[in-house]
């Protein structure tokens, strides 16, 4: 009868004990106020118990599985930062005094925890180049549109917003799922079709007093760089709505932040930062706005501000503020439902940025440039294949297409054959781009495995396929 | 031994890392790109278009790698968490987050897996996110699951959305029943995932007994009623009794019954809330499967749900196909849409589902066991210590979790929930959560779980013992706590007025110039 196991430490005899101090006969007493027909009365149909060394050969098992991108063989972005992690930020972020803490809702014990997340929105509204960085939604896809809402919010009776034509199709539909039942309009505003580029005589048309906010990207999610900013941004504001911003936030050392060219709102993909990309989560929404209390009473979720103690000698501290706009004191009035957060993601990113500094943004940034521009520079070189077939600036990621009759997927199948992984298959979400994939490259890709990519490529476009 | 240690959290003075730059110090560098690479693409002035380059440089810190270890490393110790002591805080389950969980997550066979890969390079990923669907699926007695949400507020949104398009396309009543039922000792969250889905909240009082006022539920339910969010057992930490009633009266007025499982630790393998007669529930894998609470998040908001509402459930979905290999499944035309960008935390997923691989069908039965004896225990102890009561339902059991009120304490000697909450942590536990339920005055919600030992239970029983008879004797002491803490009380007014809000380095950069 006696169930034992480490991480349970009441003993039977403990048990009983306790039962007894509290005047109860059995384990059962403690259940009574449930309904003898919904006692389930049976084992539950799962695993049976592990123990420890079993439990680590089945993880191992289902981990070799998969073929994961350490690689360095897999070409995919997709949103995500595939990067190196420093070894100081592994470490630092694994410590249990924050793996294992909550919300720190007693600032006295929780300082740690405060102030490195104080940095963290510190550390992002530097690279960001805005005022108000709150400490962390979900990911970049809830976090926009967590935006949308907020800039509904403040630019009362306005319920449109506009989106780029080439806003990945994936926060296009979580921001339509958050969107509908509010009743808020979202219209994508056309695009060059050569250059990728907003097409600002369409954003000027669908300009009006009912638009709340225009979002721009930068890259854009196809990797083009959106060289109209600083017109869509007067566009936007002669028109007396809200400018939100999408940026990589791996690119900050080296392009314009999007403070620079009046963004009021940003919204950036934060697990490059030091957070592996763990099949899709869990990531870092980050979310900044400008200082500006009619924007700052709107956010959603956590922030923490800078204070001091309350008696002399007075000590700098940090706590968690501006609360009233959250859910647990203003219930269904609150400015999002958002209660946990990313808030360990928000710390490893902190960590990493401090390990990197200015130097190390300039240089991952710059590293960035050349390796992706090389390779859609070979690539292009290849007969029957195009890189980048929309735009001309881009960093990180390019869209390459293929001519000839060559289908991106079977392109894909190719590669796979050869121990590469290559981009995402774009050609049924951007049919306009034809048989496409958005391929994505790091400071991880060495000049060998672009080069293999590259000669696989020639060899399943231009000699049949090679099998 | 339950002597209580003289417990002292580190107290270091760590500067803003902003603070500790200076120009050029390097700790981290990356390879240099090769010659050929430059030569093949040019000047870096090519590639980016000139008036997209940032022109000066972002003012993050400059530090060595050891200016970084020390300080974050300083920051954590001045930092509570499971792994440093007993922590109470009610309806968050703060069980130990076992190591083994972590390590796992951490394999790069896990955490280097993208998203968008070819699921032939992804089996695994896919089979155990499958697995772990089933048995959440068993221990809620559901008939599907999803783990896309990033969170339980997420996954509350996620289930409000899926009664709302059940109600589109079954019953085409959507228009019609906009009105969420929630109870008055209901999470904030429940409200504001409601709201934000569009519907109007409908509070339902509770009983005398702090249940679910049947009366009241009923005079509420109607044509208008999308559904009810419960929670079960509730925030007092009670188990609604009466829920087949319960259940019959919004299913009888049209509405779904929707499971808020912020306290499913109380009843895996005893109950499962699909026999009870929910529609929807939603689990927090960071509370009882145990994954880390990261200082906030990031948690996992698995949300399960009867056949009448699978067609509803956000993409992708995992299929089996026929030759036994996994796959992603988009064709759901009448699906909610997605709530996350990928799949949900998978990070979480990987913990969760070693959790239950460890402890199998009768650890997590004992789980539950040990976890309502623990706050049984507690309850019983501290509601003995005088000035404190628990209110409510006083012959029912409690179930994961005990609502302590400190109401006569405040009545007989000044000494409130607060300054007992701030008290204790100089005894070396964490508060409790204080002032909620808003039901309960004085509110002090323990929930020890049950990996504490009955040695700390007794630790934590004696630190309440010791400040009831400080609060009596000598109550300004209690209300100057805390003492031992890292600092000392702060200045929340401060913190958020206007004036003095101080939300980033580059606010804080603005002030001193203004006032320079």
């Amino acid at each position: 009868m006696d169930f034992k196991h480490p991480w349970l430490p009441l003993t039977e005899d403990v048990k009983q004990e306790m039962l007894k101090s509290i005047g109860r006969n059995n384990l059962d007493e403690l259940f009574s106020n449930i309904p003898e027909k919904f006692r389930l009365n049976r084992d539950l149909d799962i695993a049976d118990s592990h123990t420890e060394i079993e439990v680590a050969r089945r993880m191992q098992e289902l981990a070799e599985k998969n073929e994961p991108a350490d690689s360095g063989r897999v070409f995919l972005g997709d949103g995500l930062g595939m990067h190196y992690i420093p070894s100081a930020t592994k470490s630092l972020a694994g410590r249990s005094e924050f793996v294992t803490a909550y919300t720190s809702y007693q600032p006295e014990i929780s300082q740690g925890m405060l102030q490195t997340l104080f940095e963290y929105q510190s550390l992002m509204a530097e690279l960001l180049g805005i005022d108000v960085v709150n400490s962390s939604m979900y990911d970049m896809a809830s976090a926009l549109a967590e935006a949308i809402l907020m800039s509904v919010r403040v630019k009362k009776k306005r319920n449109l917003v506009l989106v780029p034509g080439t806003i990945s199709p994936v926060h296009w539909r979580v921001v339509k799922t958050y969107t509908e039942p509010l009743g808020i309009d979202i219209q994508e505003i056309d695009y060059e079709r050569k250059t990728g580029q907003m097409n600002l005589g369409d954003l000027e048309s669908r300009l009006s007093e009912n638009v709340a906010a225009v979002y721009l990207e930068n890259p854009s999610y196809l990797g083009f760089i959106e060289v109209g900013v600083d017109r869509i941004n007067e566009l936007v504001h002669e028109a007396n709505a809200l400018l939100i911003a999408g940026v990589d936030i791996m690119s900050m050392g080296i392009m314009r932040p999007p403070g620079d060219y009046g963004a009021d709102i940003v919204v950036a993909e934060g697990q490059g930062l030091g957070s592996p990309m763990s099949y899709g989560g869990p990531l870092l929404g980050v979310f900044g706005c400008i200082d500006d209390m009619k924007l700052i009473r709107q956010l959603p979720g956590r922030l923490v501000g800078m204070t001091r103690t309350s008696d002399e000698p007075f000590k700098r501290g940090f706590v968690l503020t501006l609360s009233p706009r959250e859910q647990h004191i203003r219930r269904e009035k609150a400015t999002s439902n958002i209660c946990s957060n990313q808030a360990l993601i928000a710390v490893t990113a902190a960590i990493d940025t401090s390990l990197l500094g200015p130097a190390g943004f300039r240089e991952i940034g710059e590293t960035i440039t050349y390796k992706s521009h090389y390779a859609a520079n070979r690539l292009n070189a290849l007969s029957d294949v195009h890189a980048p077939s929309i735009g001309d600036a881009f960093w990180k990621e390019f869209v390459v297409s293929f001519k000839g009759g060559v289908s991106a997927q079977s392109v894909h199948e190719g590669l796979l054959e050869r121990g590469i992984h290559g981009g995402k298959i774009l050609t049924s979400e951007f049919p306009d781009l034809g048989e496409s994939m958005l391929i994505s490259v790091t400071e991880i890709h060495t000049k060998d495995a672009i080069d293999e990519l590259v000669n696989a490529i020639n060899q399943i476009v231009n000699d049949g396929g090679g099998k | 031994m339950t002597e209580r240690s003289e417990y002292r959290q580190a107290r270091w003075d760590v500067p803003l890392i902003f603070e500790k730059s200076r120009a050029g110090t390097t700790s981290h560098q990356y390879p240099e790109v090769e010659d050929e690479i430059r030569k093949t693409v040019g000047a870096l002035d090519s590639l980016i278009p000139k008036a997209m380059q940032r022109e000066k440089e972002p003012e993050i810190p400059e530090v060595s790698e050891l200016q970084v270890i020390r300080h974050f490393t300083r920051l954590s110790q001045m930092n509570f968490s499971v792994s440093t002591g007993t922590y109470p805080l009610g309806s968050c389950t703060m069980k130990y987050n076992p190591v083994i969980n972590d390590w796992a997550a951490n394999l790069d066979g896990f955490a280097w897996l993208h998203p968008s890969q070819d699921v032939a390079t992804s089996q695994g990923a896919l089979e155990l996110m499958w697995e772990l669907e089933q048995w959440l699926t068993e221990i809620t007695g559901m008939d599907a699951v999803t783990l896309q949400p990033a969170a339980g507020a997420q996954g509350e949104y996620t289930g409000v959305m899926l009664i709302r398009e059940y109600h589109r396309c079954i019953t085409h009543e959507c228009e019609q029943r906009n009105e969420m039922l929630i109870p008055d000792a209901a999470h904030g969250t429940n409200p504001a995932s409601a709201a934000m889905a569009g519907y109007k909240v409908v509070v339902v009082p509770s009983s005398e007994d702090g249940l679910v006022n049947i009366d009241a539920l009923k005079t509420a339910a109607g044509p208008k009623t999308a559904g009810l969010m419960l929670t079960n057992p509730n925030t007092i930490g009670v188990f609604e009794k009466d829920i087949e009633e319960i259940a019959d009266i919004v299913h009888d007025a049209g509405g779904l019954l929707y499971y808020d499982g912020a306290n499913l630790n109380a009843i895996m393998g005893i109950t499962r809330p699909g026999d009870m007669g929910f529609d929807v529930v939603h689990m927090n894998l960071h509370k009882s499967f145990s994954t880390p609470h990261g200082g906030g998040g990031p948690g996992a908001g698995a949300v399960g749900v009867k056949d009448e509402l699978t067609d509803f459930l956000p993409v992708p979905r995992i299929v089996r196909r026929s030759d036994g290999c996994f796959d992603w499944d988009y064709d759901y035309p009448r699906t909610i849409g997605k709530v996350h960008g990928y799949f949900g935390n998978f990070g979480m997923l990987v913990r969760a589902y070693a959790y239950i691989y460890s402890l199998g069908k009768r650890g997590i039965r004992t789980v539950a066991e040990n976890a309502v004896l623990n706050a049984n225990y507690v309850g019983h102890h501290v509601s003995a210590i005088p000035g404190f009561t628990m209110p409510y339902s006083k012959d029912a059991p409690r179930m994961h979790e005990c609502v302590i009120s400190a109401e006569d304490l405040l009545n007989e000697t000044g000494v409130s929930a607060m300054n007992v909450a701030k008290r204790l942590l100089d005894f070396g536990v964490h508060a409790p959560t204080v002032y909620f339920p808003l039901i309960v005055p004085e509110a002090l919600m323990i929930e020890p779980t049950e990996t504490e030992s009955k040695q700390e239970l007794d630790v934590l029983i004696s630190a309440f013992r010791d400040i009831s008879e400080e609060a009596y004797t000598n109550p300004e002491k209690v209300k100057g706590a805390p003492y031992s803490t890292a600092v000392r009380h702060l200045d929340e007014y401060r913190a958020a007025h206007p004036k003095t809000l101080t939300l980033s380095w580059r606010m804080l950069q603005k002030q001193s110039d203004t006032e320079a």
